[in-house]
């Protein structure tokens, strides 16, 4: 016996492919899309939902039984507002020009439905080991998509990576600019973040068929 | 002139949904039937149309640097002027939030029965519907200037998702008689129409700077753009550059 039991790996595996909190259960969508024009700011933001989700997860769990039921939703804005509070003022401190690009999206997590989901749905239910495991593991089916459409974003769009000039540099026609290349600049505008991410939703689905809807 | 002006620009170009993606979730959930799409639509009219307002308000009053300068002149509290409450403003825009979600909750239950089932589990997750806290934020980092354009953008905003909602509920309705792809239907194709509305949208982004005449609101938009997007700034910054390489 590992680390982790069977059921407990299940929490981190599954939310990565065929119940991935975006794709399939339709949560937090609107951070996934308006931040991914670059790579960095996807990651960033992957990381900073992981601690929020993971923390805020661990901390609903150790409340579960004194939380009365009628008031769960302002107790669960309450722990996420102030852990997300801590994010934003880390990213002001340690990365301020990151947390420029990132704007209001920071604090637009306090409203990510994959946090209130988790907590509604895992969290009230199960013990804080158990609910550390499924925040991170969300958070990385999250974080997962992120990085794939930043990832695809940045490099049709401004054929960099993480800022790094990968398919050489569009001046001075090096690399693939060289056969005539050219950067799709429409990658960055905010219509093709909703078409890639249809696309990703597409290859899911015909991968694996049990995930199609009726209509 | 200016609320004119605001309005049409939170309606048409700064669309919640397709310029900054917000309020997503409710808009893929919701979105199948027309009816119940119209049902959340006002209610986020009317929402934003209260927080806007009333966030500007705390946002003025209470929680920039210096907004408590009131308590110094009237109370005679010292200090208070140098007070900058502005990290407190997530959990002070989210209280007024969940408030107003609760009030909204309760008048429809009350006057419209079959909307408040119809509408369901979506009602109380309006408090956390990013396009409600999103309008208070973007108010506050965009510094509207008046209790009255913190109004207008609030109501137009709310137009804004009521449209982007509107429409894809119509297509929606109107998909199921096409032969859409297995694996595409559904969310895929969902997102791939929003895709395409989008990029209609964009084309309203010339409305304001009217085409080739020069006014004060093209600069600043070009201002806006390169600080989301630093790349092009560098971009920009290497091409002149390379000219002035060249030139020499």
């Amino acid at each position: 016996m590992g680390l982790l039991s069977k059921k407990d790996a299940a929490l981190i595996t599954d939310p990565l492919a065929d119940n991935n909190p975006i794709t399939i259960q339709v949560l937090g969508i609107c951070s996934a899309l308006a931040i991914t024009a670059e790579l960095k700011a996807s990651i960033v933001m992957a990381l900073s939902v992981m601690a929020v989700l993971a923390i805020g997860n661990v901390v609903i769990s150790l409340m579960r039984n004194i939380i009365p039921s009628k008031i769960r939703i302002i107790v669960q804005l309450v722990v996420v507002a102030a852990l997300v509070i801590i994010v934003d003022l880390v990213l002001k401190a340690f990365a301020y020009e990151l947390s420029k690009t990132l704007s209001v999206f920071v604090g637009l997590i306090i409203t990510n439905c994959i946090i209130m989901g988790r907590f509604e749905a895992f969290a009230l239910a199960n013990g804080p080991w158990k609910s550390f495991l499924d925040g991170i593991g969300n958070a990385a089916g999250y974080g997962l998509i992120l990085i794939i459409v930043g990832f695809f974003r940045e490099l049709l769009g401004s054929g960099t990576l993480l800022g790094l000039k990968v398919l050489g540099d569009p001046i001075e026609k090096t690399g693939l600019y060289a056969i005539g290349y050219e950067n799709n600049g429409f990658m960055l505008l905010s219509p093709m973040a909703l078409i890639v991410l249809g696309i990703i939703i597409w290859i899911q689905r015909s991968r694996n068929k049990s995930l199609i809807e009726e209509n | 002139m200016e609320h004119i002006e605001l309005f049409f620009k939170s309606i048409f170009i700064d669309n919640m949904v397709f310029a900054t993606f917000l309020g997503m979730c409710s808009y893929l959930a919701v979105s199948k039937k027309v009816s119940t799409a119209v049902g959340l639509g006002a209610a986020v009219i009317f929402v934003l149309a209260v927080t806007v307002p009333l966030n500007w308000l705390l946002d003025q009053y209470i929680l920039k640097e210096g907004a408590l300068v009131w308590l110094d002149a009237k109370y005679g509290v010292d200090g208070a002027e140098t007070l900058d409450l502005s990290f407190l403003s997530f959990i002070m825009f989210i209280a007024t939030i969940a408030t107003m979600v609760q009030l909204v909750e309760i008048i429809v239950e009350k006057f419209s029965p079959s909307l408040y089932n119809s509408l369901g589990i979506f009602l109380p997750l309006i408090a956390v519907n990013c396009a409600i806290l999103g309008g208070s934020l973007f108010m506050q980092s965009r510094e509207i200037p008046s209790l009255g354009l913190a109004l207008t953008y609030g109501v137009g905003s709310g137009i804004g998702w009521f449209l982007a909602i509107l429409a894809i509920a119509a297509i929606r309705e109107k998909i199921r008689y096409s032969s859409v792809p297995p694996a595409l239907r559904g969310l895929g194709i969902t997102f791939i129409i929003t895709g395409l509305m989008a990029i209609g949208f964009m084309s309203f982004g010339g409305m304001l700077t009217g085409g080739d005449e020069k006014t004060e609101e093209a600069p600043k938009v070009e201002a806006k753009a390169d600080k989301k997007d630093p790349l092009k700034k560098e971009d920009a910054k290497e091409i002149i550059a390379e000219n002035t390489k060249i030139n020499k």
